[in-house]
């Protein structure tokens, strides 16, 4: 099959991150390509780079065999190049055939030809097998179907390579089925598909060949059908250990932290944590590991009562804290990094010393008679936190927003780490960090175990868990399947329970069979 | 260095000047299509309003409910939130301050003023808390209910002075505030009263709730990253709530302003949009106290040269309303400088 579209060397460097690293990549005609990697890795920056939003520093794009040079997205449409969305822009009151024809609109005159449209949108739907109602209004339509929508207005305007980019994650089981049908309709018509995800039994159920990304390097690219599950799993989150923590057996003492049979439904009603239970002692680092979006996220921010669980009890330190509000907790002693810093963890606009004090900000010595803040207070602290965790550059004054991500992250570390929390909860705590902030945080995450301190580490990367944990619970479908000690464990027997297998059959020797 | 990520972005200072400088320009195309010199224009309209202490006071004067209500609608945005409610607020706040001001008798002014300006406050600040309740507690958004709480407003004022409180002519007004209420005149015969200062105050109070306190921090944590500032322990909803009243009680000033300064009474309908321009007033002066004072003082200057150049010049008023659409417009489109000014800035 010949080759429509070549990505050579692609690099792309963001303020403290490297966000793609000399990636290549190449997609056939007719192919289905999966790009796979955990949030963070990369995959959605080249994507960009190839639809005109980003312009890569170094590397080259060929389309059918041409140099190009992809400045803006009208570019890269005019090259056929069409690109799906996770958030989808529609107009909500018009209709199917309206939103398709939108910004190309077939003209009578002045006026949209309305009919014209309806036509094409019919013959469009035909001959990709598409099915829809052109009369519709947006409104009325499932995520599915708008998502169908979507994906007719990129062949509406030609598109024979089309970018999906994570079109899986709003999508039902039952849509997702309907979606992969939709793909491989369009791959007989020989359009070619890369299809962004990072979950591996979709890979493995309709990709032609995938590309791995990690941290923002190419792992590798090979034939679905020379595959599985365990070696997918395991290019994405590593093999091999990269980063060596120094530190001393651990010495866990009395249980800080129990959740016993909890379960957390998130906005939309569906079911994300279904009856998990787990403990966590003063003295250890206790890490989940898991692939993303098995209810490790609604877990945590249940604990921290930023989340309200259905049913089930979390108990810190002999208190039952369920239903307690996140600022109660925290003055129970929990410090929380959390896994998005951007929502939740800085406010971006505010100084490095204003979210220094996020949370503390009612409290002595910042806040004093009637309510009026100690700037001195304040800087005092910030001035102290920013050399001891090595905030650069070392401003307190600096906004937030304008430090690099491991910077930031060094700031919601240091403001979480200061307060000698009973139980430290730390959510992908290196993600989008650069290596020597990895490092540190690390080190900094073993101080706090040896200060005393219960550990909750959730990480997407295998070689984190494993590096710093102590004992490793592994989290599955909204389930703490298995409790491993850190001497039983290792990334194959995780990469096999991560991915729904059992403990019983790993040990009857099911390990070296597929998942998935 | 410090100096250096401490000053304020260019563009926020300079975009709003030229807004003005660039509406000016724009109006002088409309001045010189009546056959007018632009020039000769602006000089009759700014020396009328700058050119003695007498069209200086009338300026002030003018300005006055401005600043109030454009740090009532910049309040509410700090927490992210749209007062366009503000109209409202000001009717409500100004027939609360008009009631204590005619009801009660024989107080000394020591103790009636404040009570009439305290009533004015709370007047808004309840009118404004409504529209903040239903979007705290049940996520209804506050442009729609408050624009609804206006009208609200207007027909139970208009109600209020048609009938149970009706005043003795035959125009709908309450009736008369006792003199132990009025606010004191600073210059007659212009209207410029002690509601300057109050003004002036309410600006400081402000930048220091805001900036200086915890209240302010949890205010615009609210306004730049709800889910941050949940996170960090503060109730979105108390907040939202919290500075939608204090937004509310601001705009309530205003009303205080037109009843116990100017009219001396409620008279139905009186605003002249003095809610919205506080959209405006915010709008230019960059949601900053400072900023804020400083459009409301421009805006009072057009008000107050419209009438001469009306007079003095072959330009009608009407011009002031276009400048002021203008300046709005170009504010609105500031993202166009701030790119003009980076691009130079980098050149």
């Amino acid at each position: 099959m010949a080759i429509v579209l070549e990505m050579k060397g692609i690099t792309k460097q963001f303020p403290g991150v490297l966000a793609n690293d000399n990636i290549s990549l190449d997609v056939r005609e007719g192919e289905i390509h999966a790009l796979v990697g955990e949030n963070g890795s990369g995959k959605s920056t080249l994507m960009s780079i190839l639809y005109g939003l980003y312009q890569a520093d170094k590397g080259e794009i060929y389309v059918r065999g041409k140099k190009v040079d992809i400045s803006e997205p009208r570019v890269a449409i005019n090259l056929k190049i069409g690109m799906v969305f996770q958030h989808f822009m529609l107009v909500e009151p018009l209709t199917v055939a309206e939103n398709i024809v939108l910004g190309s609109e077939l003209k009578r005159g002045p006026f949209l030809d309305y009919d014209q449209a309806v036509k094409e949108v019919e013959r469009l739907s035909a001959s990709y097998g598409l099915k829809i109602d052109p009369h519709a209004k947006i409104e009325d339509l499932s995520v599915g179907l708008h998502q169908r929508v979507e994906i007719l207005k990129a062949l509406y305007r030609g598109a024979e390579i089309l970018i999906l980019d994570e079109p899986t994650a709003v999508l039902t089981p039952q849509e997702v089925d309907d979606l992969m049908e939709v793909m491989r309709s369009l791959r007989e018509n020989g359009t070619s598909i890369i299809f962004i995800t990072h979950k591996i039994r979709e890979v493995l159920a309709i990709s032609d060949r995938v590309t791995v990304l990690r941290r923002g390097k190419k792992i590798g690219t090979k034939d679905t059908a020379d595959t599985n599950a365990q070696d997918l799993a395991e290019m994405m989150v590593g093999r091999e250990v990269l980063l060596r923590v120094e530190k001393t057996p651990a010495q866990p003492k009395e249980e800080v932290l129990q959740v016993n049979d909890l379960v957390v439904k998130d906005s939309r009603g569906s079911i994300r944590v279904n009856g998990a239970s787990l403990s966590v002692r003063r003295g250890e680092i206790l890490g989940i590991a898991g692939v993303e979006g098995n209810g490790q996220t609604e877990l945590v921010e249940a604990i921290a009562g930023l989340m309200r669980p259905q049913s089930g009890q979390i108990m810190l330190s002999g208190k039952d804290i369920t239903n307690w509000s996140p600022l109660r907790i925290k003055k129970a002693g929990l410090g929380y990094v959390p896994e998005d810093r951007h929502k939740r963890g800085l406010v971006l606009d505010y100084s490095i010393a204003d979210n220094l004090i996020l949370g503390l900000h009612a409290d002595e010595p910042f806040c004093g008679v009637m309510g009026f803040h100690s700037r001195k207070a304040i800087m005092d602290n910030a001035s102290k936190l920013v050399e001891k965790y090595d905030v650069r550059p070392p401003y307190p004054q600096q906004r937030a927003g304008a430090l690099s991500g491991g910077n930031q992250q060094k700031v919601v570390v240091a403001r979480e780490f200061n307060q000698d929390p009973e139980l430290l909860i730390c959510s992908q705590p290196t993600r989008g960090v650069d290596i020597g902030a990895i490092e540190f945080i690390h080190q900094q995450v073993v101080a706090q175990r040896d200060r005393g301190a219960a550990v909750l580490l959730v990480s997407a990367e295998l070689d984190e868990i494993l590096s710093l944990s102590d004992r490793v619970a592994v989290m599955y479908n909204g389930r703490i399947v298995a409790v491993l000690d850190r001497e039983e464990a290792d990334e194959q027997k995780l990469g096999y329970l991560m991915l729904g297998g059992s403990l019983e059959d790993y040990k009857a020797g099911g390990g070296n069979s597929h998942v998935g | 260095m410090l100096d250096r990520v401490k000053k304020v972005p260019v563009h926020v200072i300079i975009a709003p000047i030229l807004a003005v400088i660039l509406a000016l320009i724009v109006g002088s195309a409309f001045v010189l299509t009546v056959g007018e010199n632009p020039l000769h224009a602006y000089k009759v309209l700014f020396q009328e309003s700058f050119g003695s202490m007498r069209g200086f006071a009338t300026t002030l004067q003018r300005a006055t409910p401005l600043m109030f209500t454009g740090l009532a609608v910049a309040f509410a945005y700090r927490a992210g939130l749209f007062n366009i409610g503000a109209e409202g607020q000001v009717y409500i706040g100004a027939f609360a301050a008009a009631w204590v001001g005619f009801t009660f008798s024989n107080l000394p002014k020591l103790i009636h003023l404040p009570l009439a300006i305290v009533a004015g406050m709370l007047g808004g600040a309840i009118w404004a808390a409504v529209p903040g309740i239903l979007k705290a507690k049940l996520g209804i958004h506050e442009v729609i209910n408050s624009i609804m709480m206006n009208y609200i407003a207007y027909f139970l004022t208009d109600w209020l002075v048609l009938g149970p409180f009706a005043g003795s002519s035959w125009i709908p007004e309450s009736p008369r505030v006792k003199a132990s209420a009025t606010l004191t005149r600073l210059m007659p015969p212009t209207r410029l009263t002690t509601a300057i200062y109050i003004a002036l105050a309410a600006g400081l109070i402000v930048y220091l709730i805001l900036w200086k306190t915890k209240l302010g921090y949890e205010i615009r944590a609210v306004g730049l990253n709800p889910t941050a500032a949940e996170y960090g322990g503060i109730s979105v909803a108390k907040t939202m709530v919290i500075a939608m009243a204090i937004s509310g009680a601001l705009a309530g000033l205003a009303g205080m302003e037109q009843v116990l300064g100017l009219n001396n009474r409620f008279i139905q309908r009186f605003s002249p949009d003095l809610g919205f321009m506080g959209i405006a007033v915010a709008l230019l002066g960059k949601n900053h106290p400072v900023g804020i004072v400083l459009a409301a003082i421009l805006f009072g200057a057009l008000q107050t040269g419209a009438a001469a150049m009306d007079r003095l010049t072959a330009v009608p008023r009407e011009l002031i309303t276009i400048l002021q659409g203008v300046i709005i417009f170009f504010v609105a489109a500031e993202y166009l400088f701030s790119r003009f000014i980076k691009v130079k800035g980098e050149a």
